[in-house]
């Protein structure tokens, strides 16, 4: 494994594109996650390979990416065709197939999950999404000093002139929150409050407290989901090395060597392509 | 036992080991040789540097070997040996109750052998509960709902042919229900990690503890709400604690979830040998302090008392265990190893 070899302007914005394209259980770009392998484009044609921190990731997440990798590779309005293979997954046969249209998708999938479409699974994992980054923003506007009565005042017009300059994690998510929020029509006008439950009624300040243990606990399950995965992939394409020495490109791919900035710059991903 | 600074002698029963078989003399196919290397990466995923193991020592341990990684460099003072059949993926199985109980006859005292069944065996999963009680003496079972068998990728705990089983380890006597909640392959719309079909079982059986192995995680949300609503249900901490070497703060946040929803009394420690060694796990547990906001937030604190109840106290109480007869009987019988 390692970062795919990025060679033109198509290709690079396929890669832009892609950064959009998160693992659903983690909500992290598959492109920081190091997920894909090989990204080609040749008259049109693009060509993405991408493999999963185990053989046995839950086949409904890496149904969910491929889809999503082959709609980022169609996106650009040059892109005629588009190839997405999954390697060394329990499943891989059946994603391949159903992603590269060789069979239907929505048949494949509707087989494999009693009828039930895959908008279900899709719409639970926006939801966790959603509330993840809204915790990772009133964390940060707790961490500057806001007062609950403050946070749940907030408008969108407000949120959209917050400075969360100092505070990376919650500045990194605000985008990405505002994408939902604003995406899923749960904030529409400038005077529509910032902080909403995902059934779309405004956060109160007296609830507040709870509502953020709640995120917390979603929160812990998807570190957790975080963490095992870039453990697995690290160890997946490296085997232990006892000898000590100098760090590989995979050191630097999964941010085991500072700075991780290393990787956007010469990549051709940047920042901007998260949200 | 484990041997604090001041000299304070805490007993320790690990509640999650295996003696398991993975190596590829061993493996059935390609599902064999991946499962033994997931295994592997959660190794090399979590352990501090000084502890890592070359893939061939992983993949399948001598006798001498897990008992000194156990009890004479570690610091268990039992060990609950678990059992995990996966024949559809290994020739001889991964680690079966004979394998286990091998590895427990050397020192006798030393292990309690858990043993596995299959519910979707139907008739002849009865029948080897009745053998695996009538041979080993089983005290325990160790569930993996996720385990592949034929066409079938998985099952749920509230099956019929499930309850059928539980029905009888409740009649037998066999009372820990050790449950590891993998993976859920189909169908594709339900959430990989379910954890609602214990919610069901637990109150269905109320004669039997309820051990969720890795805590729920990563449901551990969903975990704790059915934990506080049942009795009978316990977290083991396998997985959850080698957060604690490497994000420190993160455990801090599991574990006040945990202390917080289901109380000191009802969480167990696990090491998970062998993918890794109770000797780390141990060390870190004991000197370990939750960060103080989070303490705080949640309201709670992990005392050396409470410490001492999750390293052994929790699980002598499941397994009938005097702890002051069982400490004597241990002073009086130190472990033997054939090559010394």
């Amino acid at each position: 494994m390692g970062l795919p070899q990025i060679r033109g302007a198509q290709a690079r914005e396929v890669w832009r594109r892609l950064g959009a394209v998160t693992d659903p259980e983690l909500d992290e770009p598959i492109t920081d996650m190091g997920f894909v392998e090989r990204l080609e484009v040749r008259n049109g044609e693009v060509d993405i390979t991408f493999r999963l921190p185990t053989y046995w990731c839950s086949p409904n997440f890496a149904f969910l990416m491929a889809d999503g990798i082959r709609k980022a590779a169609l996106a650009p309005p040059w892109a005629s065709k588009a190839r997405v293979i999954l390697m060394d997954h329990c499943y891989a046969e059946r994603v391949n197939a159903a992603v590269n249209e060789e069979q239907s998708f929505d048949a494949v999938f509707a087989e494999m999950s009693d009828g039930a479409d895959l908008s279900e699974v899709r719409e639970t994992f926006r939801e966790k999404a959603f509330l993840r980054r809204q915790e990772a923003v009133i964390r940060g506007l707790t961490a500057m000093g806001w007062a609950p009565a403050q946070i749940t005042a907030l408008t969108l017009a407000g949120f959209d002139a917050l400075n969360l300059g100092n505070q990376p994690e919650a500045s990194v998510q605000k985008p990405r929150y505002r994408e939902i929020l604003v995406g899923d029509g749960l904030a529409l006008l400038p005077d529509d409050p910032a902080f909403v439950t995902w059934a779309g009624d405004p956060l109160t300040a007296g609830g507040l407290a709870d509502h953020l243990m709640r995120l917390r606990a979603i929160r812990i399950n998807m570190e957790f989901n975080g963490a095992m995965c870039r453990g697995l992939a690290a160890a997946r394409y490296k085997e232990v090395d006892l000898s000590g020495g100098e760090p590989e490109l995979i050191d630097f791919i999964l941010g085991r060597v500072p700075p991780r900035d290393h990787l956007a710059t010469d990549h051709g991903a940047s920042p901007d392509s998260r949200s | 036992m484990y041997k604090t600074k001041d000299g304070k002698e805490i007993f320790v029963l690990d509640c999650h080991t295996h003696f398991w078989n993975g190596s590829p003399e061993n493996q059935r196919n390609v599902h064999g040789k991946q499962f033994i290397d997931c295994f592997y990466a959660y190794h090399t995923g979590l352990s501090p540097k000084e502890e890592l193991w070359e893939k061939e020592r992983f993949e399948k341990q001598t006798v001498e070997q897990v008992y000194r990684d156990l009890f004479i460099d570690g610091p268990d003072d039992m060990a609950i040996i678990q059992s995990t059949y996966l024949k559809d993926f290994y020739k001889e199985g991964f680690s079966s109750i004979e394998r286990s109980n091998q590895l427990a006859e050397v020192n006798p005292g030393r292990f309690i052998v858990n043993g596995s069944f299959d519910p979707r065996d139907g008739e002849k999963a009865l029948e080897y509960i009745h053998y695996m009680k009538e041979t080993f003496d089983i005290k325990g079972v160790k569930m993996y709902t996720a385990e592949w068998n034929g066409d079938s990728k998985g099952w749920k705990l509230t099956d019929p042919s499930a309850y059928k089983c539980f029905e009888l380890c409740e009649k037998l006597g066999i009372r820990n229900i050790h449950v590891h909640k993998g993976p859920t392959i189909r169908p594709l719309s339900k959430d990989a990690f379910a954890v609602g079909d214990v919610d069901d079982a637990a109150t269905d059986f109320l004669g039997l503890n309820w051990i969720i192995e890795h805590c729920g995680l990563p449901r551990l949300d969903d975990f704790c709400w059915i934990a506080t609503q049942e009795s009978n249900v316990y977290a083991g901490l396998a997985v959850a604690l080698p957060f604690i070497h490497s994000r420190p703060r993160y455990f801090g946040e599991i574990i006040s979830e945990l202390l917080f929803w289901l109380g000191p009394e009802k969480i167990l420690f696990g090491s998970d040998y062998a993918i890794w060694t109770p000797q780390w796990l141990v060390e870190k547990l004991w000197n370990y302090q939750i960060p103080d906001d989070i303490a705080q937030e949640r309201g709670v604190q992990l005392t050396d008392e409470i410490k001492e109840k999750i390293l052994g106290l929790n699980a002598a109480r499941l397994y009938d265990i005097d702890v002051a007869a069982k400490r004597a009987e241990l002073a009086q019988s130190p472990i033997r190893i054939a090559a010394e």
